[in-house]
């Protein structure tokens, strides 16, 4: 499927000469080179990205990184100086001032970080300002209105101002206005930057369980990383008007692309970008009717101090090497079945769980058993490989555990 | 000792002379005339209606707006000032001071209110406008009195259209303002979801900036108060008038009875354009809310005030 909003080549040069600052950044000149010999300041440079529909493409940089000019280019709040800006297949970058009214009143809304929401109009009054832009009538927009509203739980405040609503609540009614036209796009500047932390994760897992509901189009700024790697399915990391690294949360982590990102990196709670699917081995597993024997074998094999149990196709439990062993030795092996030392209590986690959440699970002593939506075992999640992933050391990619990251670093 | 008039001597009175009576004067003296036009239609209007509502009536209508918009003191106030100023004699006059007063802010704000919004949109523009208005506030007003006549003639309107020239810098000034002040992200957040020029206005910057704009309104309507006494010298009536004979006639009473008059007056419109123009900036600034406010039946009002007497 095409994507929603293609980014192709923009560049935003502020100055009299655009042409003559782009012909010195594609000499190689930086950003600093061309401010000092020519005045010219390069706000945004090369951006190219797509954004697929129902996706949050996350931009992150810190201040004075271009990101808000680049937001604002993509519903032509500021015009690109080049490039093409693609929402369908219309260019924001060169329709007409009708045709870009258009877009703006159907087809892509923002959110923005001081809510900018209008003081004079109540609530209900600010979140029907598309509408009543778009001309729907009176009923119909207080109607559609208060259903925004109600999405994001501010219905019985209607009919308040917007100073009598405390900064989450506001920042809530900008995102009930921004929802209430029904785009497909929704451009939110830094809109969690102004709360305070408490109230900001609390909207950043709103937005989440509305996306999930809405499955809208977001561009997200944001100067914050950790923000960034929770709310984005693709990320863009952005400094001095470019784009660094463009990528997935978790190939952001685990493989910055330069110095810059790696120093943004080391500060990440990685617990809560990987999840359990990113550390978790194909499962070693025997049948509830396989031998002690074989079960030890299976063990040795794969070096591991467990081993699941499966009874068909679900799982049974999980056996440990000593215990399997000691019972063996009292009760010889051919009189020792599993089902004698099968611990049932496991501990199970789902694919997409965080690693967080597998700390305690993991502090078992025994592999955590990672489960599909039918209670099918389809890995599991060596204790020591939650510690390794979070420690960061690992620079090779997913599915690998401590063991074969040490033998990738004796080989090299 | 040398001065450099010793070298050349600018005939600069001469030429403004010529600017006037030659070209100005003989090319568009119609041109003028029919500029009278609308201000004689809507002064003529006005003071039709002052001097036919009975002066109870009229009191009763300022005291009742005094009391909606500043309080009951200030409505106390505008009784005993009318009554007093219709006591002294000069009711009539204070009516035709007030329709040409009335008549001066009306064509103040007509003309004034659209080139604030349009100087806002555009620095150059208020670079060009900006010493224009300098120029239109510290220019002694006798200065443009004699080409007024000149161009006019004498009378009550020509008296009105020095009023408007020295009265409109401040209402252009604080539309200007305040439209420019309006937040930067509420004018982005109204472009953002596909406002026109027209939509921008009239619901995101003039509401905002309302609140300076019936500031700069009070401002224009003191300043053509105070340009009453001397519009009286070319020949516009009212309290200037009656203040100007005292002062040929040296009848320190009468002046003194026309000036006291004015300074009434002043005090009852000034008050009430200032509450008007607080009012709005808190909670309805949107200019027929406020005036649906003021005409609230009386019955509620009162009600309001029993409950909080008790």
């Amino acid at each position: 499927m095409e994507p929603k909003l293609r980014v192709r080549d923009v560049y935003k040069i502020f100055g009299d000469n655009p042409q003559d600052a782009l012909d010195r950044l594609k000499r190689g000149q930086t950003k600093e080179e061309i401010l000092e010999e020519s005045g010219q300041v390069v706000g945004v440079q090369d951006a190219t990205f797509d954004v697929e529909e129902a996706h949050i493409f996350v931009v992150m940089g810190l201040s004075g990184s271009g990101k808000s000019t680049l937001v604002r280019m993509l519903n032509g709040l500021i015009k690109p100086t080049f490039g093409q800006v693609l929402i369908d297949e219309d260019d924001v970058a060169s329709c007409s001032p009708e045709q870009l009214r258009r877009i703006r009143r159907n087809k892509i809304a923002m959110v923005f970080q001081h809510f900018a929401l209008f003081p004079h109009k109540t609530i209900a009054e600010n979140v029907g300002y598309g509408l009543k832009i778009k001309g729907v009538g009176a009923a119909e927009r207080r109607q559609k209105a208060l259903a925004a509203l109600d999405q994001v739980g501010l219905a019985a405040w209607a009919d308040s101002y917007p100073s009598e609503l405390s900064g989450g609540m506001q920042q809530r009614v900008g995102l009930a206005r921004g929802l209430a036209t029904d785009p497909q796009i929704l451009l939110m500047d830094e809109p969690f930057s102004a709360l305070d932390p408490l109230i900001r994760r609390e909207m950043q897992e709103e937005l989440l369980g509305l996306q999930k509901k809405l499955k809208k189009t977001i561009v997200f700024i944001t100067h914050d990383l950790n923000e960034a790697l929770m709310l984005g399915d693709r990320i863009a990391i952005m400094k001095d008007g470019r784009f660094v690294q463009v990528g997935t949360a978790q190939e952001i982590v685990s493989n910055p692309a330069d110095d810059y990102v790696a120093a943004f990196v080391a500060d990440i709670d990685r617990g809560r970008v990987f999840t359990a699917g990113h550390v978790a081995n194909a499962p070693a597993a025997v049948q509830l009717s396989a031998s002690a024997e074989d079960a030890l074998q299976t063990m040795e094999e794969s070096n591991r101090t467990a081993v699941y149990v499966l009874d068909g196709e679900k799982v049974a439990g999980v056996v440990s090497y000593q215990d399997l062993s000691t019972a063996a030795r009292g009760n010889g092996e051919a009189g020792t079945t599993l089902a004698d030392v099968l611990v049932t209590d496991y501990p199970s986690a789902v694919e997409d769980a965080q690693l967080h959440e597998l700390y305690g699970l993991a502090s078992t002593g025994l592999p955590v058993a990672v489960l599909d939506g039918k209670g099918r075992l389809i890995g599991v999640i060596e204790p020591e490989a939650v510690f390794a992933q979070l420690s960061g050391d690992e620079q090779t990619t997913q599915q690998e555990t401590g063991q074969s990251e040490t033998g990738a670093r004796a080989a090299s | 000792m040398f001065s450099p008039s010793d070298l050349l001597v600018i005939p600069f009175d001469d030429w403004i002379n010529t600017l006037v009576r030659d070209f100005l004067v003989p090319n568009f003296r119609p041109f003028f005339r029919a500029l009278q036009v609308p201000v004689t239609g809507v002064l003529n209007m006005f003071e039709a209606f002052f001097q036919f509502v009975p002066m109870l009536v009229t009191t009763a209508a300022f005291a009742l707006v005094a009391w909606r918009t500043v309080g009951r003191g200030m409505a106390l106030f505008t009784i005993i000032a009318l009554i007093f100023i219709d006591m002294i004699g000069l009711w009539p006059e204070t009516m035709t001071t007030l329709s040409m007063i009335v008549t001066s802010v009306l064509f103040c704000a007509v003309i004034g209110v659209p080139i604030g919004i349009l100087v806002a949109g555009s620095n150059k523009l208020w670079a060009v406008t900006r010493p224009i208005l300098d120029i239109m506030q510290t220019i002694p007003s006798f200065v443009y009195l004699v080409p007024i006549v000149m161009l006019f003639g004498v009378g009550m309107v020509p008296g009105i259209i020095a009023t408007i020239i020295f009265a409109l810098p401040p209402i252009i000034r604080l539309t200007n303002l305040g439209i420019r002040n309006v937040r930067g992200d509420l004018v982005e957040a109204a472009e953002a979801f596909g406002s026109t020029r027209w939509q921008m206005l009239w619901e995101v910057q003039i509401p905002l900036a309302l609140r300076t704009i019936m500031a700069g309104l009070n401002q224009t309507l003191m300043l053509s108060l105070s340009m009453v006494v001397i519009a009286a010298l070319i020949g516009a009536g009212g309290l200037g008038l009656t203040v100007y004979t005292g002062l040929g006639r040296l009848d320190v009473g009468g002046a003194t009875a026309g000036g006291v008059g004015i300074v009434l007056l002043a005090i009852i419109l000034d008050r009430i354009t200032q509450a008007l123009g607080e009012q709005s900036g808190v909670r309805t600034p949107s200019l027929r809310q406020t005036l649906v406010s003021l005409f609230r039946p009386r019955a509620a009002a009162t009600g309001e005030t029993k409950k909080s007497g008790n």
